[in-house]
C-alpha cells in the first residue's frame, strides 16, 4: 500500500474530523476525571451508538440521533442530581443492550453498526466535519467559562456555596457538553475510539502533567500523536481504525506509567530541602 | 456603634439531620476577628457550615448584608486526590492575591499540590481563602498542621487584615485564639 495515498482527499475528511475530536475530548475528559466522572465518557458513547442506530432506523442522520439521545441522557442526570458513576454505569449498559438488539433486528442498522463498534473512521463524510467543527466552537467559547467553576465547586464546594452561587447550572451545561462532544465523536470514530481518547490522554496528564493547564496542553498533545499515528497506522496495515487506535493509546499508557515510575525514583532519591535550603 | 454589621445571626440553631449547635445571636463587623471556642462537638464548625451554607438551618435567622461575600476554609484538606493543580492555580480559583505570599512558599508556588508537604498545602488552602475578594472569613482550625513560623505568619496576617474584614475563627489552639481574636464567642457557656 502506498503511503502516500492518505493524502488522497477522499482521506482528508476523516483525518480532519477526527483531529477536531482528538484535540477536544482529552480536555472533556480532564475535566470528567475530576469530577470523579470518567465512566461518563463511555455511557454517552454507549448511548449515542443507540441513538445514531435508532436514528438510522427512524430516517434520521445518525448525528441527529445520537446528540437527541445523549442530551436526554445528560438531561435527565442532571435532573435527578446525583453526582457518581452509579447512573454512568446503567446508561452504559442500557446503551449497549439497545444497540444490540437494534443490530440483531433491524438490518438497516447493521451498516451503521459495524462503523460504530469497529470505529471505521474512514466512512466519515462532510456532515460529520461540520458537526464536528460546530462542536468545536462550542467547546472553545464556553470551557473557559466553566473551567474556573468547575475547579472551584471541586476545590472548594463551600466557598462556592458561600458566594452564592448555584453549583447546577454549571454541572446541567457541562453534562451537556461532554454528552453532545461524545454523540458526535462516536458517530465520527466509534465507541471505543471515542471513550479512550477521553480516558487514556487524561489519565496519563492527571499523573504527569506539572499544573492543571500543563495537563491540559500535555492530554491534548498525548492524543492528537495517539491519533495521528493510528491514522497512519490503521492505514498502513489496513485495519479498522478504532482497534487500532486503542491500542496505540494503551501502549502510551504503558509508557506514561514507566515515566512516572522514573520521575518518581528521581524524586525520591532528590535531597529534600529545608526551609533555610539546607539539605 | 460604628459600621453596620456585615453579618447577622438570630437565634440561629443549626446541624445536619439534627440541631447541633444554638440557639446562638451574634454579629460581625468589619474589624472583628471572633474566636470561636468551646469544646469538641458543641458545633463550632457546624456555626461556620451554617454561615456558608452547607449546615441545614431549623430556626432563627443568618442575615448578610447586601454585597457582603464570604470565603470559608474547611477543616477538611483539599480534596486532591492526584488532580495536577499548582499553588498558583488554586490561589487563581478563589481571586486570591499571591503578593505577600512568605518567601518559603513563593518557590513552590508552580508546584503541584499533590506534591508538597500537608503544611504547605494547608498554608495555600488558607491563603486562597483569606486573600480572595470577599469581606467576611470563615476560618476553621487554620492552626492545624502548620508550624511555629507558618502560624506567626498567618497570625501577623490576619491581624493586619482585621481593619477590612469581619472574621470568625474556629481552633483549638489558644495561644493562637488569644494572638489574633478582638472577642470570643464561647459556644460552651
Amino acid at each position: 500500500m502506498n503511503i502516500f495515498e492518505i493524502f488522497d482527499p477522499m482521506f482528508r475528511l476523516p483525518l480532519l474530523t477526527g483531529l477536531l475530536f482528538a484535540a477536544l475530548l482529552p480536555v472533556l475528559g480532564m475535566y470528567l476525571r475530576l469530577r470523579e466522572e470518567w465512566l461518563a465518557a463511555l455511557a454517552f458513547a454507549q448511548v449515542a451508538a443507540a441513538g445514531s442506530l435508532g436514528g438510522v432506523i427512524l430516517g434520521l442522520p445518525p448525528q441527529a440521533g445520537a446528540l437527541a439521545c445523549t442530551c436526554t441522557a445528560a438531561a435527565f442526570k442532571g435532573w435527578i442530581a446525583r453526582t457518581g458513576n452509579n447512573g454512568y454505569a446503567l446508561l452504559m449498559i442500557a446503551g449497549w443492550a439497545a444497540s444490540i438488539l437494534m443490530l440483531a433486528n433491524v438490518p438497516i442498522a447493521e451498516h451503521l453498526g459495524h462503523a460504530l463498534f469497529d470505529g471505521q473512521l474512514y466512512f466519515t463524510g462532510a456532515t460529520h466535519l461540520v458537526f464536528g467543527a460546530g462542536f468545536f466552537l462550542v467547546t472553545v467559547g464556553t470551557l473557559p467559562w466553566l473551567s474556573r467553576k468547575l475547579l472551584l465547586e471541586r476545590m472548594f464546594p463551600d466557598f462556592f456555596q458561600a458566594s452564592g452561587m448555584s453549583a447546577k447550572k454549571f454541572h446541567v451545561a457541562f453534562d451537556l457538553l461532554v454528552a453532545a462532544g461524545l454523540a458526535l465523536a462516536t458517530a465520527s470514530i466509534g465507541v471505543m475510539g471515542a471513550f479512550g481518547l477521553v480516558f487514556v490522554p487524561s489519565m496519563i496528564a492527571y499523573r504527569i502533567g506539572p499544573s492543571w493547564k500543563g495537563a491540559l496542553w500535555l492530554a491534548t498533545a498525548i492524543s492528537l500523536l495517539a491519533y495521528g499515528a493510528s491514522f497512519v497506522l490503521a492505514f498502513v496495515i489496513d485495519q479498522p481504525f478504532g482497534p487500532v487506535l486503542v491500542m496505540v493509546l494503551a501502549g502510551l499508557a504503558g509508557f506514561g506509567y514507566l515515566i512516572q515510575a522514573t520521575l518518581g525514583k528521581r524524586r525520591a532519591s532528590r535531597p529534600v530541602a529545608t526551609r533555610d535550603g539546607a539539605a | 456603634m460604628g459600621e453596620e454589621a456585615l453579618l447577622i445571626v438570630d437565634r440561629l440553631s443549626a446541624g445536619y439531620g439534627h440541631p447541633v449547635v444554638g440557639p446562638i445571636s451574634f454579629s460581625a463587623r468589619r474589624g472583628e476577628v471572633i474566636a470561636v471556642q468551646g469544646p469538641n462537638g458543641v458545633g463550632k464548625s457546624t456555626l461556620l457550615n451554617a454561615i456558608a451554607g452547607s449546615a441545614r438551618v431549623f430556626s432563627g435567622s443568618i442575615t448578610r448584608r447586601a454585597g457582603v461575600r464570604v470565603s470559608h476554609q474547611q477543616q477538611a484538606a483539599l480534596p486532591l486526590d492526584d488532580v495536577p493543580l499548582s499553588g498558583r492555580e488554586l490561589l487563581a480559583l478563589t481571586g486570591a492575591d499571591a503578593r505577600g505570599l512568605p518567601d518559603w512558599i513563593v518557590p513552590l508556588i508552580d508546584k503541584r499540590l499533590d506534591r508538597l508537604s500537608g503544611g504547605q498545602r494547608q498554608f495555600m488552602q488558607i491563603w486562597a481563602c483569606l486573600k480572595a475578594p470577599v469581606d467576611v472569613v470563615l476560618l476553621d482550625e487554620p492552626a492545624n498542621n502548620l508550624d511555629p513560623q507558618g502560624m506567626q505568619y498567618l497570625e501577623a496576617q490576619i491581624r493586619d487584615m482585621r481593619a477590612t474584614h469581619a472574621m470568625l475563627v474556629v481552633s483549638h489552639d489558644r495561644r493562637f485564639l488569644d494572638h489574633i481574636r478582638t472577642r470570643a464567642l464561647d459556644l460552651g457557656a
